[in-house]
């Protein structure tokens, strides 16, 4: 495979835990919630996935079951924030821990044991074209499937009227009260849903990406989404912009340091992701005049149902 | 038929209630858990609670690892009253380090006076400076300040590592990452003899208190809470956003970067690759669960530095893995803001009426 | 005084002897001893701490009811680890096993308030009347694999995913170098720094880089099986790190360097109870056993085996050494002429590359 071939596939992979786990975040955060624990939700998605895939031998078993561990924290989540209206940074917060601390200890017995990797498109004529066969037809059903959520997800909520219902409980809420929408089950089916998400980055990991099970894998991977879900200021087809700069200057700087191009310490380049962000997302405020750059008005505040 | 009510105002009894409940939920709930990976629970929940405060020792380390998410946490806190998400604490920390420690390396072999005084203002300055970085970017091209203090939170830490592994090396230390000791006119001071306790603990309390004063008695505390509730009428009253973002950055990144000072001159003496197990982001905790308040932030501050001892101890003492400490410390705290709702609401039981909706 | 004793009776077993034994008036040689280990990372992670964890298995299997062992893992390094060691001195551990070398100031800290406590710190320097130090030659395993990747690279390009630029991971790299060029002059070693002992995904990601830019050989001073599995998939071939990771990679694996610990914790413990321990500065490698070579993979041909464990038995001979003149530099001069080789004490500062390296 020719090296720029190469690298734009790693830079694929790379990127998509992040989009995978920042869309669902996107979404829980148009609804109004914003949930910090993104990466407890990922290790215990990684660890179930791992775990069930290994027992029974199928991966579409282990990536339904990450799914549902997502959800199953994104549950507890939403009964803490929703329901009893804790105050959600801190609850997320709460869920990292504990979303780590759960995965460290199911997974305990997991380690040291490799599983296969999640099989890769494989269409006979096309897979094998020189560039574009692996750059679009060689990968696992998770890389398409993050690509395929961005598009559903910007058409749900700019199309169709349960999105627009969605917006207005993050904008909104006590008007969407008084319209008579259901804001707490929207907000809750919108924080599941970001758990299934971020269940599906952390399959992606342990799966595909590095097919093993460790603690605590996911590296900071959760955190860097909730940024991306910022960058993106809250629209989706920014997430894949964010999501491939963040995972591309990652493994360029790898690359600059294999051809020994920068004689700088290699903390300096790798500083390079963090402030590429930094540096696109000022020039992309700079650039955009005054537009408006907010969050969901609501975001982060419980929501009342007044008497 | 229950039906949810807000309170007119908080419940004194539950404020003062909720933590022991929620204690005494984790409790039984811990115990369960212990129970069921087949340790011993009354073992196991000595370990966690009652061990890490039962000698002079263990209650110093309760106050020294406190300490910097007593200063952290009352910054922050400032900040999340007027809706301004400071998560890069932990970046502002280091950089404090890296600023009051340079400050130390320079002048290692000088004994004298002036040595630390000048640490602290560098690392105040340090700290305030990388806190700025968001600030300008938020108050001139609105600029998300979550996003910016989080990315350079990652620049913070590899910068100190570029410096450890590169020119602040010690020359004596067979080329390992870490800088030269620090001399003894720029360690802090100590407290307590027989713990490790030093004068941080008494400045983050000294902190604490004037948070409260100010919080409670003057004008700009008072305009820090409307800014963050409406800022419209914050703006007709002539309170300035700009200002405000401007001001609690500043505070949170100046206390964060004392509190990187308090511990490269403290407990590592040296400045090392790491510098903080992650003080930044748990003062966030911190500073939700004392409810913004200086003195809630101060008594959260303890429980919070208890879990992570106890956690410790745990291993120690019952043989429970690392994990399983994670797992309880997230109860304790899941528990800690579950039981917070029924300082804000009540239950009302509602007669059923006939014809008319349901709930 | 009598503190330990109550958690000892609560502890298994031996409630008897617990509650006789006053501090200070222990005999000699002792019927049971307790053992700490103290972990920078999670045993979990395949690498590093599970092979030390591994060595303490090995110590309860060998001693059975002499010992009793306790681990506290996932350690940071810095003020936590003095609480940590600390606790483990104070709960009545005989002799405790610090694994990192950012542990050592903690460990020499703590020693001085136990001095009936014996410590032993991995990779470390400083020592004390009950301090020992122990470290291992992994780089004579890198000899071993510098030599097969010498004789099976085709393309002469071989990727080195490390970890810090600590002496350690240096000397690791210029051994490889120094083994492979003998076979294979104009052998190129690209280094990769992830800044991280452990991050799969990073450790995966530098692997497909530099198998991108031609490598088709990797070895890694970092701690999971990720660069294997990469490589494995690629089709290019590796080496296992500090365990035998043939299981990630039954193809690609050409052999791994093991770390043993056991032999030597057993040594130490058993010397505790039979109260002849002394304090020491060792660095035992392939001769002792504390480094081994796991069995080589399929891809590694008759001769190639053959010749490596010349190599083997030549380093254990002494007739062998991995740094024997002459050593030329990144830029080219000569640092170490024919007839001499490097002393340990050298080795242990090594900050500059040998010819060939690329980092």
């Amino acid at each position: 495979m020719d090296p720029i071939v190469a690298t734009t596939v790693s830079v694929i992979s790379a990127a998509t835990p992040l989009l995978l786990a920042a869309n669902g975040e996107l979404v829980a955060e148009k609804a109004g919630v914003l949930n910090l624990g993104v990466e407890g939700m990922m290790l215990v998605g990684a660890v179930s996935g791992f775990a069930v895939t290994l027992i029974t031998g199928s991966a579409t078993l282990g990536i339904l079951a990450a799914a549902s561990a997502g959800a199953l924290l994104a549950l507890l989540f939403g009964l803490l924030t929703l329901g009893l209206m804790a105050n959600q940074v801190a609850t997320g917060l709460a869920l990292t821990i504990f979303g780590v601390g759960v995965s460290s200890l199911v997974g305990a017995g997991f380690v040291g044991t490799p599983v296969e990797r999640l099989p890769r498109l494989d269409i006979p004529g096309l897979s094998d074209l020189p560039v574009l066969g692996p750059l679009l037809f060689g990968h696992d059903a998770l890389v398409y499937l993050s690509v395929a959520m961005v598009a559903l997800t910007a058409w749900f909520l700019g199309r169709t009227r349960a999105g627009m219902i969605l917006r207005a409980c993050g904008e909104n809420d006590e008007a969407a009260h008084a319209l008579g929408y259901p804001v707490i089950a929207v907000r809750f089916a919108a924080v599941l849903f970001g758990g299934v998400m971020s269940g599906l980055a952390g399959a992606f990991l342990s799966l595909s990406y590095t097919p093993m099970w460790v603690e605590a894998m996911t590296a900071g991977r959760g955190w860097i989404a909730l940024a991306l879900v910022v960058f993106a200021a809250w629209r989706p087809w920014r997430l894949l912009i964010g999501a491939y700069l963040f995972g591309g200057v990652t493994i360029l700087q790898l690359h600059a340091q294999g051809l020994g191009l920068f004689a700088v310490p290699s903390q300096v380049l790798s500083m390079l992701p963090y402030l590429a962000t930094i540096l696109v997302l000022t020039l992309i405020a700079a650039g955009s005049g005054r537009r408006r750059l907010d969050a969901p008005a609501c975001l982060g505040r419980p929501f009342r149902p007044p008497a | 038929m229950l039906r949810i009510e807000a309170r007119p105002e908080p419940s004194r009894r539950m404020l003062l209630a909720t933590p022991f409940l929620a204690v005494l939920l984790t409790v039984v709930s811990g115990a369960l858990l212990f129970a069921l990976l087949g340790r011993d629970p009354l073992v196991s929940l000595h370990a966690f609670f009652v061990t890490p405060v039962s000698s002079l020792y263990g209650l110093g380390e309760l106050g020294l690892k406190a300490t910097p998410l007593i200063l952290i946490g009352i910054g922050l806190a400032a900040g999340f009253r007027a809706n301004v998400w400071n998560i890069g604490a932990e970046g502002q920390l280091v950089l404090g380090a890296v600023c009051g420690g340079g400050v130390a390396l320079w002048f290692w072999e000088v004994d004298a006076p002036w040595v630390f005084p000048l640490m602290v203002v560098a690392a105040v300055a340090g700290g305030m400076a990388w806190a700025a970085i968001p600030a300008f970017l938020k108050t001139r091209l609105e600029v998300n300040e979550i996003l910016v203090s989080l990315m350079l939170t990652y620049v913070a830490v590899l910068l100190l590592s570029a410096l450890v592994y590169g020119p602040w090396k010690d020359p004596e230390g067979f080329n390992f990452p870490q800088s030269r000791m620090f001399g003894e006119a720029a360690l802090m001071p100590p407290v307590v003899e027989g713990t490790r306790l030093h004068a941080g603990i008494l400045v983050a309390l000294a902190v604490a208190l004037a948070a409260w004063l100010w919080q409670a008695r003057t004008l700009s505390g008072f305009a820090l809470k409307v800014v963050g509730l409406a800022p419209a009428a914050a703006r007709f009253a002539g309170f300035e956003r700009r200002r405000t973002v401007w001001l609690t950055l500043l505070l949170g990144g100046g206390l964060a970067g004392l509190a990187g000072l308090f511990e490269v001159a403290g407990p590592i003496g040296q400045l090392v690759p790491q510098v903080s197990p992650g003080y930044g982001f748990t003062a966030i905790i911190v500073a939700f669960l004392g409810r913004l308040h200086p003195v809630g932030v101060v008594l959260a501050a303890l429980l919070v530095a208890l879990s992570y001892i106890g956690g410790e101890t745990a291993q120690i003492e019952a043989g429970l893995p690392q994990a399983v400490t994670g797992v309880f410390q997230g109860m304790l705290l899941f528990f800690l803001l579950a039981t917070d709702f029924l300082i804000r609401y009540r239950l009302r039981p509602v007669a059923r009426r006939r014809g008319a909706e349901g709930g | 005084m009598t503190l330990k004793t109550t958690r000892r009776t609560l502890l298994a077993g031996a409630a008897a002897t617990g509650a006789l034994a006053l501090p200070g008036s222990r005999l000699l040689a002792a019927e049971q001893v307790k053992a700490g280990w103290v972990y920078v990372g999670p045993i979990g992670d395949h690498g590093w701490t599970y092979t030390h964890d591994q060595g303490r298995l090995d110590v309860e299997k060998a001693l059975g009811d002499k010992v009793v062992t306790t681990y506290v893992e996932n350690v940071a390094e810095g003020p936590d680890a003095e609480r940590v060691i600390r606790q483990l001195a104070a709960s009545g551990n005989d002799i405790i096993f610090a694994t990192s070398f950012g542990f050592m100031n903690p460990v020499i800290r703590v020693a001085k308030q136990f001095p009936k406590v014996k410590f032993e710190h991995a990779t470390g320097y400083k020592t004390a009347p009950n301090v020992a130090v122990y470290n291992a030659r992994f780089h004579e395993g890198r000899t071993v694999i510098g030599t097969i990747a010498g004789r099976l690279s085709k393309s002469g390009i071989v990727g080195y995913i490390a970890s810090f630029p600590i002496p350690e991971v240096v000397m690791g790299i210029n051994a490889f170098t120094l083994a492979m060029r003998k076979r294979r002059p104009d052998a190129q070693i690209k280094v990769v720094w992830v800044n991280s002992w452990y991050d799969p995904g990073k450790e995966a990601d530098a692997a497909k880089a530099l198998i991108d830019q031609g490598a088709d050989i990797i070895t890694q001073h970092t701690d999971s099986p990720a660069p294997l599995q990469v490589a494995e998939e690629r089709g290019v071939s590796g080496f296992g790190q500090a365990s035998d990771m043939r299981k990630f990679a039954p193809n690609a694996q050409l052999t791994a360097i093991v770390d043993h610990w056991g032999p030597y914790y057993v040594e130490r413990v058993k010397a505790v109870l039979e109260g002849t321990w002394k304090s020491h500065i060792i660095w035992h490698g392939l001769k002792e056993g504390m480094v081994q070579i796991a069995p080589y993979g399929p891809r590694v041909p008759e001769e190639v085996r053959a010749e490596a464990d010349a190599v083997k038995q030549g380093i254990i001979d002494g007739t062998l050494h991995p740094f024997a003149g002459p050593i030329r530099d990144q830029a080219g001069e000569l640092r170490v002429p024919e007839g001499q080789s490097l002393s340990d004490e050298e080795l242990l500062k090594m900050d500059w590359y040998v010819e060939g390296v690329q980092a």
